[in-house]
């Protein structure tokens, strides 16, 4: 269990002092979890040791934390922040060039009528288009996202999922949304996940040294089950995730606030056991602001001020920057503007 | 920048409390046969509410009448016809929630989230449910054609003051009895709102009498001659002076009493929903719950990181305006109810366990008390033995099932017990062991109108709720013609 963790690697990691995933101090310190990744039985132990989830009483906590109130000037901070976290995707076979300049432009500027207000974190797009969208967004400092792995079902080879990865590298991509091997989880082979993804992280390494940061997605929708959601959280933090995400959007069921707070209660606990500071996005289905704020409730309550920001908090989601510029108006103005006053993508 | 929260206070506007309140007796709103009248308080302000008729033995002496003889017609009612009028309430008390749940809030102290979401729903809950048994008590297992006892006396408390309305009133209207409820004193708000709510719904008058008042108004009631049935929820001390007083009478009487319930964490337990079940237990309505769950039994072998994971939880409760949306605690009913939970805090000090509550600022008017945890206690500390009825946990380990249970039923009490582990036989077995009324499993504090609830010991007998709620408002069944 988490804890009883904590203190067995208390001399090892002698008051883990917060590190980034991505930071070159955060390798140290998994490797002082060296052990229960060591071989598939040890890493099947550790995975199967951790704590239950009980899912009545998950889903009637994310509940109660749905219900908080967030009004006036607590509102129009989470508006905002919710914006400046929005991975703003588009991952169609229809994209054209076109439809990605489009949407950089408007993560550059939102609101065409205030330019005050903030950007987007990335701009999410399939491999092919990460130049495009790389250019677009010149020196604006909006992340390029790209997905790859085969995304979003993850059924091919692992060189061509490597191979996949380091075209979105080499295309400019700053950030990597990877989807994990489903079929492999939920037969039990949890070292060949943990394996790929190390490889897959490893893919990400730029010749200059540097490295695009490696957002894990688990298809929560298909894992089913809560218990599986936090050893899949477990494992892709071992392995060396610098972000987990819940969904590709391309399945029926996308992130839900239940899932998404466990998935915060994993990253609180690695965090608590090793100090590395893993982030966390939710994707697919959040399209209200009403949703958006339920979910930086969850962050504040579980993780606090520290994750409370676009390098640890991401929302994937296309429609809701929309519904949070009609929101932000509505604040600064005191009335509803409509979809005509809000551009479309 | 942090996230903070905004100030997002439900409006007051929304219940209309009149300056003064008389009792309802008979369909009307009377005042005290002697003019007495006493005032309620806001808990979380101090701010004087109204001022309510202090009841005297000739009002209960009044009511009685009025319900002894509303009780011919009522209870001759088809089943189907009280059952309408069951329904009619459970709708009004529906379209009126909002406003049940602020004046809830206001009187009682407690959050706005808990009266919102829990009291009035159940509320609601409970007379839909009994209004479904009105016509079919013949299918209840109590013989053909059970009969009702006549007049109910009634005396509820205050941490609960609507939900205990309903709990008593909805399965004696159901039954065919009519009755005369006392409120809590310091809670006699809720009750005069759904005295109006029942001639809302064109209920037959005498069927429901209000009287608030103080105990001595509680005390005369119960020794009435001409009530026939006695059900009474408060305090273990309350309830022995009740049973003490229908002794020897042909009074059937049901109480519902204190508690010291267990909460048993094993230490493959369900561990971030265990935390939440704990200050579920013990810190929903401020701990001022006779089923709260406030001894943990936590296993020797998972305390540390269950008490670390407990401490961080408790930092993030939200103490202070109980009409704050965003409020996890609210106010400590009256000063005499802090008093006693600040001595019992103190000798817990005193007898040497460790006392840690987050830090966290009070209002300075009111009565307030953080929420409390209570390390380092053993069987012999009075945390560990005494209710305190506050958001007082004492926390007490075990190395084995078996000794978990000794523990747990180590008490006069037995009203409820909590298990958690995700071992099913585990739990079944714990079950089976635990001399408590209610056991939750992997949850705590959850109400269900088709549940019985009730107590062993010093807890009281009888049940509420459920098909075995009914058994409380029904003569035995006799056959055909006897009576």
């Amino acid at each position: 269990m988490t804890w009883r963790y904590a203190r067995r690697y208390a001399p090892l990691v002698t008051m883990p002092i917060t590190v980034p995933a991505y930071g070159k101090e955060a390798a140290g310190r998994l490797a002082s979890m060296a052990d229960v990744t060591a071989d598939d039985g040890a890493l099947r132990r550790f995975l199967h040791g951790l704590p239950g989830v009980d899912a009545v009483g998950l889903e009637a906590r994310a509940a109660t934390l749905g219900t908080r109130s967030i009004k006036t000037t607590a509102k129009a901070y989470a508006i905002d922040l919710a914006l400046s976290m929005i991975d703003l995707t588009t991952l169609e076979g229809a994209d054209t060039p076109g439809k990605v300049r489009a949407l950089c432009a408007k993560g550059i500027h939102p609101d065409p009528t205030d330019r005050g207000c903030p950007q987007v974190a990335a701009i999410c797009v399939y491999p092919d288009m990460v130049a495009t969208a790389k250019e677009a967004l010149g020196g604006s400092g909006i992340h390029v996202a790209s997905v790859a792995t085969a995304f979003p079902a993850g059924r091919a080879a692992l060189p061509v999922k490597l191979a996949d990865t380091r075209d979105a590298v080499a295309a400019g991509a700053d950030e990597i949304d990877m989807v994990i091997d489903r079929g492999a989880f939920l037969s039990g082979r949890y070292m060949d996940v943990f394996e790929e993804i190390k490889a897959v992280r490893e893919a990400c390494a730029r010749p200059d040294g540097s490295a695009a940061h490696l957002k894990v997605i688990f298809e929560t929708g298909e894992l089913q089950t809560y218990d599986n959601v936090r050893r899949v959280s477990w494992l892709a933090m071992l392995a060396g995730a610098d972000f987990i995400k819940t969904s590709t959007g391309k399945v029926a069921v996308n992130a839900t606030p239940p899932v998404t707070l466990l998935m915060l209660e994993a990253v609180r606990d690695f965090h608590a056991t090793t100090g590395v500071q893993v982030g966390v996005k939710p994707a697919g289905g959040i399209r209200t602001t009403k949703d958006a704020l339920k979910y930086l409730v969850m962050v504040n309550e579980t993780l606090g001020e520290p994750w409370l920001t676009a390098d640890w908090f991401r929302f994937g989601a296309s429609s809701l920057l929309n519904d949070l510029l009609m929101q932000r108006q509505k604040l600064s103005t005191g009335r509803y503007s409509g979809p005509d006053y809000v551009t479309v993508d | 920048m942090t996230f903070d929260y905004a100030p997002a206070p439900e409006s007051r506007a929304v219940v209309d409390i009149a300056p003064s309140y008389g009792l309802f007796v008979d369909g009307e709103f009377v005042p005290a046969h002697d003019g007495k009248v006493f005032k309620t308080v806001s808990p979380s302000s101090e701010e004087v509410l109204s001022e309510v008729a202090q009841a005297s033995a000739e009002d209960v002496d009044r009511a009685v009448k009025a319900a002894r003889k509303a009780f011919e017609k009522w209870s001759a009612l088809p089943g189907a016809e009280r059952a309408k009028y069951l329904f009619r309430i459970a709708r009004l008390v529906q379209e009126r929630s909002r406003e049940l749940a602020v004046l809830e809030s206001l009187d009682n102290g407690k959050p706005i989230r808990e009266s919102r979401d829990a009291d009035l729903p159940l509320v609601a809950a409970h007379f839909f449910y009994y209004a479904g048994w009105a016509d079919k008590l013949d299918h209840a297992g109590y013989g053909h054609n059970p009969r009702p006892l006549g007049v109910a006396g009634q005396v509820i408390p205050w941490n609960f003051p609507l939900l205990m309305l309903a709990w008593k009133i909805a399965p004696a209207l159901a039954t065919g009895n009519t009755v005369v409820l006392k409120p809590a004193e310091t809670t006699p708000l809720s009750a005069l709102f759904f005295a109006d709510i029942c001639r809302q719904a064109g209920l037959p008058k005498g069927v429901v009498n209000i009287l608030t008042g103080d105990g001595s108004t509680g005390a005369a009631l119960v020794a009435h001659p001409g009530v026939d049935k006695v059900a009474f929820t408060g305090s273990t001390e309350v309830g022995k002076a009740i049973a003490r007083t229908v002794a020897g009478s042909d009074k059937k009487v049901t109480l519902e009493l204190g508690g010291k319930a267990a909460n048993i964490v094993f230490d493959d337990a369900p561990l971030d929903q265990a935390v939440e079940g704990i200050v579920n237990g013990i810190f929903f309505n401020q701990g001022q719950v006779c089923c709260a769950g406030s001894r943990l039994l936590v296993q020797e072998s998972v305390a540390e990181e269950l008490l670390d994971a407990l401490k961080r939880r408790m930092r993030t409760l939200r103490v202070g305006d109980p009409l704050d949306k965003n409020t996890d605690i609210g106010a400590i009913n009256s000063a005499e109810q802090l008093a006693r939970i600040t001595a019992l805090a103190e000798a817990g000090e005193a007898e040497g366990a460790e006392r840690w509550s987050p830090s966290c600022e009070l209002p300075s008017a009111g009565y307030w008390f953080a929420p409390t945890l209570f390390t380092g206690v053993t069987q012999a500390h009075r945390i560990a033995r005494e209710e305190i009825f506050g958001p007082v946990l004492s926390v007490l380990t075990f190395r084995t099932p078996a000794e978990a249970v000794e523990k747990a039923n180590n008490t006069p009490y037995g009203l409820s017990a909590g298990i958690w582990t995700e071992k099913g036989s585990r739990m079944l077995w714990m079950a089976n062991k635990l001399r408590a009324g209610v056991i939750w499993s992997n949850t705590f504090n959850k109400f269900d109108p088709a549940s019985p609830f009730g107590g062993y010991q010093e807890s009281g007998f009888g049940r509420e709720g459920g098909r075995h709620g009914l058994e409380a408002y029904l003569a035995p069944s006799s056959p055909e013609g006897a009576r």
